[in-house]
């Protein structure tokens, strides 16, 4: 098979920086090869390509192997350019789309990952951590919608909204099958709006991973 | 006194702060160097960032930009003067940017590893670590920077600023360990090398800490860290 525009991803069904690669490639249109890694055997490919962290996601493009999740989501913005754009022309809206980016995957990520792991008083702690986080994370949205909350469609998708769908889109899942409340609509209306109108694509729905199956592989 | 359009909060013993300076100069843009005290933070820096309330902060007219990387990315986008820091081809794009993160999420906190290794054990294992880290480093610089002086080329690139950024940090631990980390002789020739002609460059020699100065300033922090009681 030609080489030429060839594009295969290595992921793991229930990862989220997997996910995001998918929907972003789902989204531009951008045909491309699956590879479902087994994270407990991981194949030679991957070792070859990523020798680094030997993780997923890790895409393949006309041979040449890019890894880290948000690295390979910038560049399939930078190399296929049709709608959704995911990072805007701006310098400072850019770098703000970047922050966020960066505060969801680092700050945020521990702590939901706790939340899904663990049970009572450890529980109790990483959902406040949580709940913190996301309301730092409603006033940074706040400021950056100022002019307007756009809205959610296939061709308006920003590089922070995957990482947030990748995240938390099967949050009504998670908060029925813990018994607990991670999102509240009351305390972080923008949050809430944009994270369901997202969950609530097609596209998206088709591609993330059945809660339920995430649940009862970390536990 | 005219308001600077270009002001950077700061503190020169800080490596993400002077990934930022580091960029600036490349592209000669001026701009007002707000220092913070040391064990304090300013109104402005929390209003600036007030998420992290971490330096640098970046602040173009009047408008706040936060994260050395993110920094570096904005200087690069926004100023036309001087040379390009990151490349113009997507896929080396990705590689400085995987670089740089890597730099950032497993290099330096294998380096701050040593300092916080409790016994001779742990600081043997983090040693170990930044050992390995330096050996990719030495790889990915033979590979990417194809002959060239800089991983950028000819000129200091992304990966130049986000790993240089740490040299005198390293060559602190080099002190304080009394380990030879980057080695011409036997471990890392091309980094021993790239090192030296980074901190000569004329957007690096003025704002890279002084070996001496910064682990004077190092005990300082260390004992402060000690003197903290945990909650």
């Amino acid at each position: 098979m030609a080489e030429e525009n060839r594009v295969t991803l290595h992921g793991f069904w229930a990862s989220p920086y997997s996910k995001r690669v998918e929907l972003a490639l789902k989204l531009k249109g951008i045909p491309y090869e699956y590879v479902e890694e087994d994270l407990r055997n991981k194949s030679q490919l991957l070792l070859k390509y990523n020798p680094v962290h030997k993780k997923v996601p890790v895409l393949v493009h006309n041979g040449k192997p890019i890894a880290e999740s948000l690295v390979v989501l910038e560049y399939i913005d930078e190399t296929w350019k049709n709608a959704p754009k995911l990072l805007p022309e701006d310098p400072h809206t850019r770098s703000q789309v970047r922050f966020w980016a960066s505060f969801l995957q680092q700050q945020l990520f521990e702590s939901v990952l706790k939340v899904l792991k663990t049970e009572g008083e450890t529980q109790e702690k990483a959902l406040k951590q949580v709940s913190e986080k996301l309301n730092l994370l409603e006033e940074g949205l706040k400021s950056f919608y100022s002019d307007g909350n756009p809205c959610i469609d296939i061709e308006h998708v920003g590089l922070h909204d995957l990482v947030l769908v990748s995240f938390f889109g099967g949050y009504k899942v998670y908060e029925e099958l813990l018994g607990i409340k991670l999102l509240d609509p009351e305390k972080t209306p923008l949050i809430y709006s944009r994270l369901t109108a997202l969950a609530d694509l097609p596209l998206v729905k088709e591609t993330l991973p059945p809660p339920e199956k995430v649940v009862a592989l970390l536990r | 006194m005219a308001e600077s359009d270009v002001k950077l909060i700061g503190a020169w013993p800080s490596p993400f702060v002077l990934r930022a300076r580091i960029a600036l100069n490349i592209k000669h843009v001026d701009y007002e160097f707000v220092e913070e005290k040391f064990g304090s933070k300013s109104e402005l820096l929390l209003k600036s960032n007030p998420v992290h309330k971490k330096i640098p902060v970046l602040l173009h007219a009047g408008k706040p930009i936060c994260e050395s990387l993110i920094i570096v990315e904005y200087v690069d986008e926004t100023w036309t003067s001087g040379s390009s820091i990151l490349p113009s081809d997507p896929y080396d794009r990705a590689i400085a940017r995987f670089w740089a993160a890597y730099v950032d999420e497993k290099f330096f906190p294998s380096m701050k590893g040593i300092a916080a290794a409790p016994n001779e054990e742990a600081k043997k294992a983090a040693l170990e670590q930044v050992e390995s880290g330096l050996a990719f480093l030495e790889e990915a610089f033979g590979k990417i920077s194809k002959g060239k002086p800089f991983f950028g080329g000819e000129q200091i690139g992304h990966i130049d600023i986000a790993f240089g950024s740490l040299l005198a940090w390293l060559r602190v631990t080099e002190k304080t360990t009394g380990l030879k980390l980057l080695d011409q002789a036997k471990t890392t020739p091309q980094l021993a090398k790239w090192a030296e002609t980074f901190c000569q460059h004329p957007a690096v020699s003025g704002v890279m800490p002084e070996t001496e100065k910064l682990a004077e300033f190092a005990k300082l922090l260390f004992a402060k860290m000690k003197g903290i009681n945990p909650q």
